[in-house]
């Protein structure tokens, strides 16, 4: 009976969170453009979204700046990371409540006051604006990742590198990053998941002609509901989920030590 | 192994992003940055000019006057030519935002743009200085006869409780306070303390009836038969007429806005002479034949106008109105600062109740 | 080569994109038009409107965490129960939404709300009345519930994983029933969970503009409307950021309460 009564309710939760995404899945191949009436099967939405440049350019930006700022950020981060191990305490510690500001914050005011200082520089809005705002906010979660992996690691054997005559960089390469990689790499795919994500900040620092798909859909949804939007949620749905068993669940660990690294923010 | 399947991920996302990057080009003379209303031009205008003159459009969309003006003031968005409205023109002119026109780099303008709507302009921009006009038209009350039985002929069906969450009101400050101004015999450019207050209490009153309030989403929302009444812009009737023919636009009788879009040149502009190009390429009368047809706002170009072959929509009376038979009609002025300030006091009031 | 100077990059980054920016937030915030010092802008909170919106934003957001926070629990605690093989698949599934971009799950729900949606095409070809279901406060609640609440269940999942079921044996041993063994045993030992949890879903709950924008047609007016509009609309940044400074005293209050309740248990996360 508690078995029977404990599945109900997992299944209602179940279908509470994929009730909407079937209902997306289904209307986007309805040849009828009111939602109320089945107007037979059809791809023609998923023609028109390939056909749309706007749509196209949206998601190659989005790529490329989820890329190239969880690159940039996983460099940044992991250099900084060695280096505040040779830091004194209290410095480590200012430098570590910094870096948790970002995640803390309402996205809101972060969004904003990177406006304020970009508009202040007279940067042009567009491209470059966009990516060092993701840069920023990714660059913490690689840093809370990598830490706890570089402090588990024994600095003897680096120095023991040093001392059979191996060079700084040679002797980093050797011997600590392959201890630390596990941790850089789930900081990037982490920064890469949080970029893709991100609507908010890049709604206040985006320029003409810059879209990425979070304000190309916005935008859209504000002009009213096209199909085209209902091909492009199952296309990514279905993407998303391909990755998910091509890289055997690993995200789902790292979307779970997001969660856990900012729980951990506010207490460091 | 794991790091296998993630060095396999990453080429292929690199290979996503390469080949992307691929499609993108630069124009071989340049680029012209362009900031207009949602759904404002067609596509394929901007394809064709980008093809005859080789200058790639960087096209970006603004919802209302009001966002649009934080972003060109900002200057950190630079964009080449911009359309905004008669009183926001007027605005940009005052804070010194606009360059002065040169109508020697654009011949289509004098040429095929009727000269009343110059004049017209006059009220927002003294000297034609400033501003070449793109679109015009009304505002409206746009209805659906299935839903609708009685005339509609005064904003104060808007106010009707029988129609209560089947009302769509303008999300824009200024549009939503003429609605409630024109009701009640007052200027839609009033400053009186006491008129915006009953304006606003009006506002308020009308609030549990709206079932939102929207900018561009109107027409697909009256298409859909979501709505039995809707603030709309003329431009607008003829689409929706199309799409759905149980619609039906009027200009109420307290009389409204009568507006003018007009293409600008900011100051900070970085490609003038490809601004200049595009607004000439604009002002064609084939191509402001194309636009009209796509968008079917009003359009001020006479040589246009004469290439319309259906003659309905040549004479129609919602396309190019007769406005001498219209009373109260009025444009939007400028306010000041303390007036924007006033009336965006009073509508974060109505929004917040 | 001095490994200090290793972090330079990192320091100047840290500097230039989070100091100074929210610095100049709170510049702004501080100042009127003509430069000088005022504190007006962060009073104004205090008008009708503005506290209206944030009262509203509380309330709205109060109600999803709690909405969150009872949906999330008995769930966390099923996962938990389940065998190792299963739970693993299971709470991918979970976080599987989380990864469509979170416009388009706001997308779902205006297509399933709206007049002629889903939800009241179903209705009608059942013959029964349409519901008013768009534009309201529950609108809103729901839309919040739904984006958020994956951030509730995770904090509670990892918390209750870590509960030793010897301490629970022990209770029961001692002769407690199991509603005694669950409000003295399990709950105060998920508390870290709890907080982290509630978190992670209030504030951006409290400050989201988006979820209103879409699901509440511009009829109802959050906290984030306001500051948003302040900055894309009216153009008044002083008063935007001085908005955003209250709301940063929120956050910090919260970041505040949680570090001190931190100290009773040893964190859900580690």
């Amino acid at each position: 009976m508690k078995k029977t009564l404990r599945s109900l309710y997992i299944a209602l939760i179940f279908l509470f969170l994929y009730a909407p995404i079937l209902t997306l899945i289904v209307l986007s191949f309805n040849a009828s453009k009111t939602r109320a009436k089945w107007g037979g099967f059809t791809l023609n939405w998923y023609r028109s979204m390939f056909r749309n440049e706007a749509i196209l350019q949206a998601l190659s930006t989005t790529l490329l700046i989820a890329l190239l700022s969880a690159l940039i950020a996983t460099v940044i981060g992991t250099v900084a990371c060695i280096s505040m191990q040779a830091m004194k305490r209290r410095n480590r510690a200012i430098i570590m409540g910094i870096t948790n500001i970002p995640m803390l914050n309402a996205d809101i005011v972060t969004g904003i006051s990177l406006m304020l200082l970009f508009i202040t520089l007279g940067f042009r809005f567009g491209f470059m604006t966009i990516l060092l705002s993701h840069i920023t906010f990714n660059i913490p979660y690689v840093i809370l990742s990598v830490m706890p992996r570089m402090k588990q690691l024994n600095p003897s054997i680096y120095e023991a590198a040093l001392d059979l005559g191996a060079s700084h960089i040679r002797a980093f390469f050797k011997v600590v990053f392959p201890d630390i990689l596990p941790g850089v790499l789930s900081g990037f795919l982490m920064a890469f998941t949080m970029s893709l994500d991100d609507f908010i900040i890049t709604h206040f620092t985006k320029g003409p002609g810059v879209d990425t798909l979070s304000t190309k859909i916005y935008t859209e949804v504000k002009k009213g509901i096209k199909p085209e939007m209902y091909s492009l949620s199952t296309l990514i749905f279905v993407t998303v989920l391909l990755l998910l068993f091509l890289v055997n669940k690993t995200p789902a660990e790292q979307k779970k030590k997001k969660l856990q690294m900012q729980q951990q923010g506010g207490k460091l | 192994m794991k790091s296998k399947r993630l060095t396999l991920l990453l080429a292929v996302m690199g290979m996503c992003i390469l080949t992307a990057c691929g499609s993108e080009q630069e124009g071989e003379n340049g680029e012209v940055v362009v900031y207009n209303w949602g759904e404002y031009i067609d596509p394929d205008v901007l394809t064709s000019f980008e093809e005859e003159t080789g200058i790639r459009v960087i096209y970006d969309e603004f919802e209302t006057n009001e966002i649009m003006y934080p972003k060109v003031e900002a200057g950190a968005s630079a964009y080449d030519v911009v359309c905004p409205s008669d009183y926001m023109i007027r605005k940009m002119i005052d804070n010194d935002l606009l360059s002065e026109i040169d109508y020697d780099h654009i011949p289509n303008a004098k040429e095929h743009i009727g000269s009343q709507y110059f004049e017209q302009s006059r009220e927002f921009d003294p000297e034609n200085a400033y501003s070449i006009p793109y679109c015009w038209g009304t505002v409206g009350i746009l209805y659906n006869k299935t839903m609708v039985d009685e005339p509609v002929d005064s904003w104060d069906i808007l106010w009707d409780e029988k129609y209560a969450d089947n009302i769509l009101m303008q999300d824009s400050v200024r549009d939503a306070f003429m609605v409630a101004l024109k009701r009640d015999g007052a200027s839609m450019n009033s400053l009186d303390e006491a008129q915006l207050q009953a304006a606003k209490d009006a506002l308020i009153a009308q609030k549990p009836l709206v079932q939102a309030y929207v900018i561009d989403q109107v027409r697909d929302k009256m298409i859909g038969g979501e709505a039995a009444l809707g603030v709309i812009y003329s431009g607008e009737a003829i689409y929706t007429q199309r799409e759905n023919p149980d619609l039906e636009y009027v200009i109420p009788k307290e009389g409204t806005n009568v507006w003018i879009d007009s293409w600008v040149i900011p100051k900070n502009a970085p490609n003038r002479e490809n601004a200049e190009k595009f607004i000439d390429y604009m002002c064609r009368p084939e191509i402001a034949l194309k636009n009209f047809q796509y968008i079917t706002y009003s359009t001020p170009n006479e040589g246009a106008r004469e290439l319309i072959e259906d003659e309905d929509i040549k004479n129609s009376p919602i396309a190019f109105p007769d406005l001498s038979q219209y009373e109260n009609l009025e444009t939007f002025s400028y306010l000041g600062e303390e007036g924007d300030a006033l009336y965006s006091e009073l509508w974060k009031e109505v929004k917040s109740e | 080569m001095n490994k200090k100077t290793l972090a330079f990059p990192y320091i100047f980054w840290a500097a230039a994109f989070i100091v100074i920016p929210l610095c100049m937030v709170l510049y702004y915030g501080v100042t009127d038009k003509t430069g000088a010092f005022t504190l007006e802008n962060i009073v104004t909170m205090a008008t009708a409107e503005h506290s209206k919106a944030l009262l509203l934003s509380i309330e709205l957001s109060l109600a999803s965490t709690v909405i969150c926070f009872l949906l999330a629990y008995p769930l966390a605690m099923m996962l938990t129960g389940m065998n190792v093989s299963t739970h693993s698949f299971i709470v991918l599934i979970f976080i599987l939404p989380m990864w469509m971009n979170f416009l388009l799950r706001t997308l779902a729900w205006q297509t399933l709300l709206e007049k002629t949606g889903v939800i009241n095409s179903i209705l009608g070809f059942l013959h029964l009345p349409p519901l008013e279901l768009i534009n309201t406060p529950g609108a809103i609640i729901l839309g919040m519930v739904y984006n958020f609440l994956p951030f509730m269940v995770l904090p509670l999942y990892n918390a209750l994983a870590k509960i030793d079921k010897n301490v629970i044996n022990a209770a029961r041993d001692l002769g407690a029933d199991s509603v005694q063994t669950f409000f003295r045993v399990t709950l105060p030992l998920s508390l870290p969970g709890i907080i982290s949890g509630v978190t992670m879903v209030f504030i951006p709950a409290l400050t989201t503009f988006v979820i209103s924008t879409l699901l509440g047609g511009s009829k109802i007016l959050l906290i984030g409307n306001v500051i948003e509009q302040e900055f894309t609309q009216t153009g008044n940044w002083h008063l935007g950021s001085g908005l955003s400074i209250v709301l940063m005293i929120f956050i910090l209050v919260n970041m505040v309460a949680e570090a001190a309740f931190d100290k009773e248990g040893d964190g859900a996360s580690l």
